[in-house]
């Protein structure tokens, strides 16, 4: 009976979904104007060729400023939800009946190897984003992402040796504070909030588009240091973390 | 809709049908993983390469990692 309302339900939606989706324009056929005038003008107004990218930190970077601090939130609950509770403790990982095979050789140097090239390729993407394709989400999770390539590359225990905590913290809160403190320098140095106020440049250049550059790397340390740290606890948990051995009692044999 | 366009949407839909048909969890992270590629491949098609920059970078490289180490999680509390 259930399952009779749950696909009657669902058909139901999928009817009102296929009538909305019918309504909608044509591919590539917009019903309004917005597009077309920002596109005509992101390059005499900003000096960029890259619309999203000046729509994104420029035209409406209020939203990506509220997203920063979206993901600022995410990382500190992942911090929180993921935090060493009282009943567990950390330990190396051992070889158990989980993890039978250690990590090959051949994995551990294509990690190596992988990590420096991608790393370059996510501070490019990063750096070119108001030229290409691309800007500080996107560099900054590939930086990440490689970054994290050092877990596979080495022993978890070696890589926590180096104690990565403290620095991606202060990455992190770099990232969101800068994002917040270049858009407070707008309303000190010019009229308004996030208002772009360095010097626009020419279309093309590296130093072009006024705050972009400076926007896309704030964004990238924010982003590549979350990614960094949300991973961190996910591999803590699934490798270090074991339920702290129960107290044994001297008088009881053991089993 | 071009010929190309369709034939993405075409493979992202296969692509999610596969994911929802593949039993074995540990398979099901690998083929979540090649499906975030085939929909920032379709992005791609559709003439957005910011958004298939950032659908590749999370969903084919963070998602999987984060579904792994949480199945291996898991899989140890439960012996």
């Amino acid at each position: 009976m259930r399952r009779r309302v749950a696909i009657g339900a669902l058909a139901v939606i999928g009817a009102g979904l296929g009538w909305a989706l019918a309504g909608l324009p044509s591919l590539g056929h917009s019903a309004d104007r917005y597009h077309l005038d920002v596109v005509a003008r992101t390059v005499s107004l900003r000096q960029t060729a890259n619309a999203i990218a000046a729509v994104t930190f420029d035209f409406r970077g209020i939203d990506t400023l509220g997203e920063e601090f979206i993901l600022f939130a995410a990382v500190l609950g992942v911090a929180v939800v993921l935090r060493t509770l009282r009943r567990e403790q950390e330990e190396l990982p051992v070889e158990d009946r989980f993890r039978p095979t250690a990590t090959t050789e051949l994995v551990r140097a294509v990690a190596l190897l992988l990590m420096g090239p991608s790393v370059l390729v996510g501070l490019y993407v990063l750096a070119h984003g108001h030229l290409s394709p691309g800007g500080g989400f996107q560099g900054g999770v590939i930086v990440g992402s490689a970054l994290v390539l050092a877990y596979a590359a080495a022993e978890y225990a070696e890589v926590e040796a180096t104690h990565p905590g403290r620095r991606l913290e202060v990455a992190e809160a770099l990232g969101a504070g800068g994002f917040a403190v270049i858009a407070l320098l707008g309303l000190l140095i010019g009229h308004s909030l996030l208002e772009n106020f360095l010097p626009y440049g020419a279309n093309g250049e590296l130093l072009s588009a006024g705050t972009l550059p400076l926007l896309n790397v704030v964004v990238g340390l924010a982003v590549g240091a979350g990614t960094v740290g949300i991973l961190r606890g996910f591999f803590q948990q699934a490798l270090a973390l074991r339920e702290r051995d129960p107290p044994t009692d001297p008088e009881e044999p053991s089993p | 809709m071009t010929a190309l366009a369709t034939a993405s949407v075409v493979l992202v839909a296969a692509g999610a049908t596969a994911v929802v048909l593949t039993r074995d969890r540990l398979g099901q992270a690998i083929v979540l993983a090649f499906y975030g590629l085939l929909v920032g491949l379709m992005f791609l098609v559709f003439q957005a390469p910011d958004v298939a920059l950032s659908q590749i970078a999370v969903g084919a490289v963070v998602q999987p990692i984060l579904v792994l180490l949480a199945l291996d999680k898991l899989r140890r509390n439960r012996p």
